[in-house]
């Protein structure tokens, strides 16, 4: 229940920072994405100070032996710079680009209910299940060569 | 530059880093949106609790804009509904195939200094770059 209620408020903080930096609107993305048009570098600085504050707290909270309401510290492994990892982040990109929404601010834009973010954040989900099931077919067809 | 908004860029910025710190510091995970929401659609699972509260979390702060700070979820660009869906299919298939999106690899991973990280980041910016390029200025 802890665990839950403190996501529940730091899911509400990001949201709120994420309105306050801009990021939930489209416009001002595709105004810092274009660089040889009329250039917006908000985003640079929102990156920058969200950065440089998670930078500064990172080795201070995973040197502790736990988190405060969990067991462990669940962090990423992978070390691989694979062609997974760069073929889904060229498609995200153009993604971004297309729309100017990432997957946080289309979310904390949905209760403004306008019909593009409607669109994006269902879409978003399609392509996450489909993400799902083409992980689920290959490693069936995998298993079917190899026995 | 007229539309650049530094101080607010700033401070929204810090919420966001403080917001990310706190899932690392009392939940013990990385604040990746795409990550958090895509682990909701694995089910079953052990963890869809926490999950599911931040991403109420999430929603919850969106209502709170839209009461308090109505600019932040004004419209303000047009695009056909046909962009605005490929572009959704484009970002969640992507970022689960490229594990993570500007909030886990952007910030979490850049300041963990993960060479995955600055290589996504790297790659999405500049294909976000190349798009807004070719609609802006070949079209």
């Amino acid at each position: 229940m802890k665990t839950a209620l403190a996501a529940f408020l730091l899911g509400l903080l990001f949201a709120l920072g994420l309105g306050i930096a801009g990021m939930t609107q489209p416009a001002k993305i595709i105004a810092f994405l274009d660089v040889t048009g009329d250039w917006d570098p908000s985003l640079l600085l929102v990156m920058a100070s969200a950065t440089l504050v998670y930078f500064l707290s990172y080795r201070r909270i995973t040197k502790r032996r736990a988190p405060l309401l969990a067991e462990k510290f669940s962090l990423p492994t992978a070390r691989r710079l694979d062609a997974r990892l760069l073929a889904g982040s060229a498609l995200f990109g153009i993604g971004w680009g297309l729309s100017g929404y990432c997957p946080g601010p289309a979310l904390v834009a949905l209760p403004g209910l306008l019909p593009n973010t409607l669109v994006f954040v269902v879409s978003m989900l399609t392509g996450m299940i489909l993400f799902k099931l083409s992980e689920k077919w290959l490693t069936m067809a995998q298993n079917k060569v190899i026995s | 530059m007229e539309q650049f908004t530094p101080i607010s860029a700033t401070l929204g910025g810090l919420l966001i880093g403080l917001a990310a710190a706190g899932l690392l510091l009392f939940n013990g995970r990385i604040a990746g949106i795409s990550g958090i929401l895509g682990g909701l659609l694995d089910l079953p699972r052990g963890d869809m609790s926490w999950r599911g509260a931040f991403i109420a979390g999430l929603l919850a702060g969106g209502l709170l804009l839209l009461w308090f700070y109505p600019q932040a979820l004004a419209p303000s660009l047009d695009g056909s509904f046909v962009t605005y869906a490929i572009a959704g299919l484009l970002v969640g298939y992507g970022s689960r195939l490229g594990s993570g999106c500007t909030s886990g690899h952007g910030v979490c991973g850049i300041a963990r200094l993960s060479p995955r990280s600055l290589a996504a980041v790297a790659v999405f910016m500049a294909s976000a770059m190349l798009t807004v390029f070719a609609m802006r200025h070949l079209s």
